[in-house]
């Protein structure tokens, strides 16, 4: 984005390490999220793509503090919230909400769907008795359900009725910032577009801002204006949504474009699809190289010595990687 | 048949909305209602059981005979319209002796039910909704417990505490208790401190399951405080289990009495529980089959009966443990 955006959220060197046990009493360190930095900026929607097991859900759940980080900043509208208690952390709940992947495990089955959006309402106090039912109806109606589902069971929903009911509890205390954690990666594909087209109608209305997480990357691109690449707990490459697509520059990157089906016959024909060889390593007490140095095509000595460090190639695109940054690989050389 | 093209039309916007299909809402418990009545055999079984509660409690208002009556002429009689069980070697009627016996069987369900729902609910919710270390170490005390032979641990209470209940008896507002005797409120005290167990294992491990649940996250990421996530999202996940536990669990208590009392460490003379009325016909039994057969009867139709009943709501409140 080449204007000037005023920044709603910035993430700094934001680490989350897990204990986890190797058995014989012996343990080690996860580091499901490691050294990562961006910044996202008002009124934008911000992709984070990655395979599983990368660290992406973990980066959205550390921001809206259902973690505790290990280290860095978590800064909202220049207020750091990483390491605020429950109590201090209450106001800065209402600018952030979250709308999960799964919309059967989302939603208490024993509440009616009008207490499960009414909940963010009663927690902060907002809006009582005819308010609230008031504010109930107008949420749902903002989704596109009317106000006789209030009183339904979740089970008696669809599953894409389901995610629209997860938006409209995220939508209860007007946040600024909502983190979508895969929100249609477990939807029907002709639901998702619904979804999709939703979260982009509200966005206009209110000038929301998204932290799109998800593992599609064709619909992280027509959704997002910058996206994340993740591998391995790190950021490897950030761009504006184009730039990335079309010049990738990172191998990982590079590896995951050209695995998106493309809807026709002769282009699938001509391209060359990369097949990375072996499997994603573990994070348990991960090597200190680059992360992607055990499946990287184009891997060099220097790259497993040294981790490349994010590095502006060209105005707006970050990319972590001594074959973009090759001054890098002589220091490691001499 | 003729296809026009006007058959095709989109329909009209306010016929849209009506012509969805429409139940009416059914809440939880309302569901689980309904798959318990139709589980016939569970409802008989709890109509069994509400006559013998009802029976335990009123019958020994307007029966003609006390428990420890003793009627010198009619000693060892068999069972008749005067003494619908008979009478045993004393001349006490058997029948008012196996409603006592129900009176206490049925309060040893009662307590064991009362435990259950308090120090085993919030033991086990205590220790699965923190995790970690905590958990750790109160699982391992529930081990303990549970490594512990029953038959050991009674006798063990009754020889360290045997006379200090005697004595609180004899001195402190217990005494109104005493009926009862120390033997009675000893295997209340064993049980009590020992039948919890279960029910927290069992909590514990829903409420690990269940907090790690996307609504709890949800419920979280809003700022909930940790007993609204207890109140509002993991009791009312559970309570159906909880139930059902605590149903399965009261059988389990009325047969550990009979049997203790079976085996001369249950309740004392005069008082009857249906453990001691079958020891003492026991020895009887060629001559007086009818006094073990009754308080047998008893034991056999309340302890069957609960289990009916549990297997019935266990189907009707927790769906997926139906076999």
């Amino acid at each position: 984005m080449s204007q000037k955006h005023d920044v709603l959220l910035e993430v700094q060197n934001l680490k989350k390490y897990f204990h986890v046990s190797k058995g014989f009493g012996r343990s080690g360190k996860l580091k499901a999220v490691d050294d990562v930095s961006f910044q996202i900026f008002k009124g934008e929607t911000f992709g984070l793509v990655g395979e599983s097991g990368c660290g992406k859900t973990t980066i959205g759940r550390t921001i809206a503090r259902l973690y505790k980080p290990t280290a860095g900043q978590i800064l909202i509208n220049g207020n750091d919230i990483a390491h605020l208690h429950q109590r201090q952390l209450q106001p800065y709940r209402r600018k952030m909400q979250v709308i999960f992947q799964d919309p059967y495990a989302s939603l208490n089955p024993r509440m009616t769907v009008g207490d499960i959006i009414g909940e963010p309402l009663d927690i902060h106090k907002i809006a009582q008795g005819d308010a609230r039912q008031k504010r109930i109806y107008e949420l749902l109606d903002q989704v596109g359900l009317t106000k006789e589902h209030a009183n339904r069971f979740p089970h008696e929903f669809s599953g894409g009725q389901r995610q629209r009911i997860g938006i409209a509890r995220a939508l209860a205390l007007e946040p600024e910032l909502i983190i979508c954690d895969e929100p249609i990666s477990a939807l029907d594909v002709s639901i998702q577009a619904q979804v999709i087209n939703l979260l982009e109608d509200l966005q206009r209305e209110k000038g929301l801002t998204y932290l799109f997480i998800a593992h599609d990357l064709s619909m992280v691109q027509h959704i997002s204006h910058r996206i994340g690449v993740m591998y391995l707990g790190h950021l490897v490459e950030l761009a504006d949504s184009r730039t990335l697509y079309d010049e990738p520059l990172h191998p990982y990157t590079q590896a995951l474009l050209s695995a998106i089906p493309v809807p026709d016959p002769d282009e699938t024909a001509r391209r060359k699809r990369i097949i990375l060889e072996g499997d994603v390593p573990t994070p348990i007490d991960p090597p200190a190289g680059c992360p992607f140095e055990s499946r990287c095509p184009y891997v060099m000595p220097a790259c497993r010595e040294v981790r490349p460090v994010m590095t502006e190639s060209k105005p707006g695109h970050f990319v972590a990687c001594h074959l973009v940054n090759p001054v890098l690989v002589t220091l490691a050389q001499a | 048949m003729e296809y026009s093209a006007d058959l095709f039309q989109p329909i009209h916007e306010s016929e849209r909305i009506n012509s969805g299909i429409v139940r009416p809402s059914v809440t939880y418990w309302q569901d689980a209602w309904r798959r318990f009545s139709r589980h016939k055999p569970a409802l008989f079984a709890a109509g069994v059981l509400l006559i013998i509660i009802l029976g335990a409690i009123l019958i020994p208002f307007f029966y003609p005979y006390t428990y420890d009556q003793q009627i010198r002429t009619a000693r060892n009689l068999a069972p008749s319209f005067q003494h619908l069980f008979g009478t045993d070697k004393l001349g006490r009627d058997l029948f008012i002796r196996v409603v006592y016996g129900a009176r206490i069987s049925l309060s040893i369900g009662f307590v064991a039910s009362i435990i259950n729902l308090t120090l085993g609910v919030i033991y086990g919710g205590i220790s699965g909704y923190i995790g970690g270390k905590v958990d750790n170490v109160m699982m391992r005390f529930v081990d303990i417990l549970y490594s512990i032979p029953l038959i050991l641990y009674v006798i063990l209470l009754k020889v360290v505490f045997q006379d200090s209940i005697k004595a609180a008896f004899e001195t402190t507002a217990l005494r109104s208790l005493k009926f009862l005797g120390p033997e009675l409120i000893l295997i209340y005290i064993v049980l009590g401190s020992v039948y919890w167990v279960g029910m927290a294992r069992m909590v514990r491990g829903q409420v690990l399951q269940i907090k790690n649940n996307e609504y709890v996250l949800a419920a979280r990421s809003m700022g909930a405080s940790g007993w609204r996530i207890i109140l509002r999202h993991l009791v009312p996940n559970t309570v159906g289990q909880i139930i059902v536990t605590v149903t399965m669990s009261i059988p389990d208590a009325i047969f550990t009495e009979s049997f203790l009392s079976f085996i001369g460490i249950g309740v004392s003379a005069p008082m009857a529980s249906w453990g001691s009325l079958a020891s003492d016909a026991y020895k009887g039994l060629a001559s007086y089959p009818y006094l073990l057969f009754f308080p047998a009867l008893a034991i056999s139709v309340t302890v069957l009966a609960f289990n009916i009943m549990g297997d019935g709501l266990r189907d009707a409140l927790d769906p997926r443990m139906r076999k």
